[in-house]
């Protein structure tokens, strides 16, 4: 199948947001302004205004009102969008976890910005790694063509029957939302055709029948013209609670090869594959930089810049964060002897940042298990260079000459 | 103006939207109130509750007390997630997906509007979403135990304001919600009481027929909260009323100007004031008021309630222009 | 398996999506609340006004006939349809 011709705008992160979501044009939009979101909030609402999407904006008072109002909407069967940063974000955590718990495919661009306090609007972590328990799907984007590109296959992966959870697409804040990228972009009916109609889930409840009851299948969703009524957010005391996370973990499980299919669905179209890992020059490497998002375009110059003086280092970008890619992880990095784990943000009193608990998880129970070594960089939009990547991979080296990770925790570029 | 008024005979004949089997109270007017409002329902209709007694009594798993499609998503969103459905149904009328809007009408307590929700509550009415609130009133929150709201009047007992040796109950004054939300200048505001229902029930219709945001204020007596037998819950409403202490009031606002009409016993009242009642008529009743009572009797507390019910019965008849 | 209920508590494979409600709640017979005192209809007084139905928390009161029934599978005996009675014709009556 040939790959379609794209057009070429010049977008900033926001914008490409703003645009993907245009194409969807999903039936409602409700967003409070934040920055580094501001650009995507304010595209979309010109859109609206210009009469170019038949979506329902709605100006909300608070982000904590945004996804609220995505909830309310997802669970008559719309499509809902909204995106956040930090703040935001963390207004809106109590409702993070009943939409993925009502299993609605809310879609979420969240513009990763550093928690406060201090206020701080720049690119880090910490905002999305406070929701990686949530039951969010995060995919974590390199670059804005991929925020593009994953803002328009997010609908697919929440709405998929065996995941029908909501997704988190992450792009850092002012590297990726506020710069200028040259995106290729679908054409419209491409982008609708791809996202379709959401498919339609069934449930069975029990109805009054004759003297007692009898089952009956409907639609999951708010439908005052079916047969039957659903009643949603239900109240469940110890003995059936539990059931219920369990069922939604198996959602996160499926995930895992949705979310792969539909990258190479989409790869078919536009020409871009995407996957749960982004692996470069892992083949015969020693040792692996393994982190998230922007950054991670910067540490691949790093990697082309150490393979020309002699090392043999590869790069692991994570995509999809959440669920963990750990079987990906342990094929990928299996014959690697060290790993330099970048987290742009902190786990304070952890053990490690985010990312280096989870990969410390994944390599445990292994019998070949390389040098974990975690760096904390970047917080709150600190910059970090391509000298910064080659210094700590030489730290790495180090650590594998002496047999073992000489400082549990080593921060780039701070001061004192 | 509305369309014909609802007669008994028509309530009568409406099928419940609720069914028996709930977990509320025995004598809990709360759950009254929502077998009346949904008698007045019209049509295809969407329920939304914040966090509270009638959410949890209606929808404890794996049991449902609702006929008609309902969501509650948490304590203080109720507005919004009523918000997001009401622009959603929008859409899919727009892009031909459905022929007419469903109503959309949230149930939220005392704590979830005036204190914990208000500020979704105040954001929807601007916004001027499609959407009718029932607020019932139970005056504190209850579900959790009855701690004090800001619903809770001056100098009830409730477990978080006790009435001990040296506080008598809480000290500050219930917050005016309704005229609060009537001067956002939404088309509909009015307040009700179960002890009048075809009042209530016309009301919420006028609601529902309205395009744009109404709003219903409807006192709810808890007997487990203001300490009353179970019996009494509608007798308690009723004095509520004839003590002028929650008068019946709708508002509307046109043009910009937002214009009170006095309804059913306390129309009567501004008639003929003889006919208002005592407010200690209506304390005496409640063991929550009893401190004002016994050991000895608190004239002096008692007057302060007074001269405030009387304040508002006076801006109340003053915005109706029967002053 | 041809089953006419969903079990509960349910297994995590057999529960309804998302948590929704799947049962009504007239499964529960609340009648069973009463604490020793019912409503008792004398349908010679009773004139079928209707608004016991109105003011009935429970729904367990229903005009059939033209007269009041209460429905004692789920009367909790609160008592209120015997104090708004306007013509005096329900009376709480030890069980």
């Amino acid at each position: 199948m040939a790959v379609l011709e794209q057009k070429v705008i010049g977008m900033t992160g926001d914008e490409a947001v703003a645009y993907a979501i245009k194409q969807v044009e999903p039936d409602i939009v409700a967003a409070y302004p934040i920055t580094p979101q501001t650009i995507i909030v304010e595209r979309f609402s010109e859109y609206v205004a210009d009469g170019l999407v038949r979506t329902e904006f709605v100006a909300v008072e608070s982000e904590h009102s945004a996804l609220s109002a995505c909830v309310g909407a997802a669970a008559t069967g719309a499509r809902a969008f909204t995106a956040t940063a930090a703040q935001g974000l963390a207004l809106m955590w109590e409702i993070l976890y009943i939409a993925s718990s009502l299993r609605l495919p809310i879609v979420m661009a969240i513009v990763n910005r550093a928690l406060s306090a201090p206020i701080n609007i720049h690119a880090d972590h910490s905002d999305t790694m406070g929701a990686r328990d949530s039951g969010w799907i995060q995919l974590y984007c390199e670059n804005s063509q991929e925020a593009y590109d994953t803002c328009i296959q997010a609908w697919r992966i929440a709405e998929h029957p065996d995941v029908r959870l909501p997704v988190m697409i992450c792009l850092d804040g002012f590297v990726l939302s506020h710069t200028l990228e040259d995106i290729r972009a679908l054409p419209d009916e491409t982008v609708k055709r791809f996202v379709g109609t959401p498919p339609e889930i069934r449930v069975k409840v029990e109805v009054p029948a004759g003297g007692g009851t009898e089952i009956v299948e409907v639609p999951y969703k708010l439908d005052p013209w079916a047969p039957v009524p659903l009643t949603m957010g239900t109240f469940a005391m110890y003995d059936c609670y539990f059931e219920y996370k369990r069922q939604q973990e198996e959602g996160m499980k499926a995930a895992l090869k949705v979310i792969e299919e539909i990258g190479r669905e989409y790869g078919q179209l536009s020409g871009r594959y995407y996957g749960l890992i982004h692996p470069y020059r892992l083949e015969d490497a020693d040792v692996a930089i393994v982190g998230l998002g922007s950054a991670m375009g910067t540490a691949s110059v790093a990697v082309d810049e150490l393979r020309e003086g002699g090392y043999r280092v590869g790069l692991l970008r994570i995509r999809c964060f959440r669920p963990f890619p750990v079987e990906q992880v342990k094929e990928t990095l299996k014959n690697v002897r060290a790993v330099a784990i970048m987290d742009r943000a902190m786990s304070f009193g952890g053990p490690g940042g985010p990312l280096f608990m989870d990969m410390a998880a994944v390599f445990y129970g292994e019998a070949r298990r390389p040098l974990l070594a975690n760096f904390i960089y970047g917080l709150g939009g600190r910059d970090i260079s391509v000298v910064d990547f080659k210094e700590a991979v030489k730290a790495i080296y180090g650590d594998l000459e002496a047999g073992a990770v000489r400082e549990p925790m080593r921060y780039v570029g701070l001061r004192g | 103006m509305s369309s014909a008024r609802l007669k008994l005979k028509d309530v009568l004949a409406k099928e419940d939207l609720l069914y028996p089997g709930h977990r509320a109270c025995a004598g809990c007017v709360a759950a009254s109130v929502f077998r009346m409002v949904l008698k007045a329902t019209r049509g295809p209709a969407v329920a939304i509750s914040a966090t509270g007694c009638l959410e949890v009594a209606t929808s404890i798993l794996p049991y449902t007390s609702w006929k008609i499609p309902w969501i509650h998503n948490a304590f203080e969103n109720a507005a919004a997630t009523a918000a997001g459905i009401e622009a959603a149904f929008k859409a899919m009328k727009k892009r031909g997906l459905i022929d007419e809007i469903p109503d959309v009408i949230v149930f939220a307590g005392d704590g979830g509007t005036y204190d914990i929700g208000f500020q979704a509550l105040s954001g929807a009415l601007e916004r001027g979403h499609d959407f009718l609130y029932v607020l019932y009133d139970n005056e504190a929150y209850m579900n959790t135990g009855i701690q004090r709201s800001g619903g809770t009047p001056r100098f009830a007992w409730t477990t978080t304001s006790p009435a001990g040796e040296e506080i008598p109950g809480k000290l500050e004054w219930k917050k005016p919600i309704a005229h609060i939300v009537a001067e956002h200048k939404i088309p509909y505001t009015a307040t009700a009481s179960p002890s009048e229902p075809m009042d209530l029930i016309n009301k919420v219709r006028r609601g529902l027929e309205t395009e744009g945001p109404a709003f219903i204020h409807v006192i709810c007596p808890c007997p487990r909260g203001w300490r009353f037998p179970t019996n009494l819950g509608i007798r308690v409403a009723e004095l509520a009323v004839k003590t002028c202490f929650f008068p019946l009031w709708e508002a509307t606002c046109e043009d910009g100007d937002v214009k009170y009409r006095l309804t059913g016993t306390s129309l009567a009242i501004a008639k003929k004031p003889e006919l208002k009642l005592p407010v200690e008529e209506y304390l005496k009743l409640q063991g929550r008021f009893s401190h004002l009572f016994r050991p000895e009797k608190r004239a002096d507390l008692i007057q302060e309630i007074q001269a405030a019910v009387d304040a508002n019965w006076g801006y109340v008849l003053k915005r109706a222009g029967l002053a | 398996m041809a089953s006419k209920s969903i079990p509960f508590p349910p297994s995590w494979r057999e529960a309804p999506m998302g948590g929704i409600a799947y049962k009504p709640s007239t499964l529960l017979r609340t009648g069973t609340w009463r604490l020793g005192l019912k409503p008792v209809v004398d349908e010679e007084k009773c004139t079928g006004c209707g608004w016991c139905h109105i003011y009935c928390p429970d729904g367990a009161a229903n005009l059939v006939d033209g007269k009041a029934k209460i429905d004692y599978d789920y009367c909790k005996g609160c008592g209120i349809c015997a104090e708004q009675c306007p013509a005096g014709a329900i009376s709480m009556v030890k069980e």
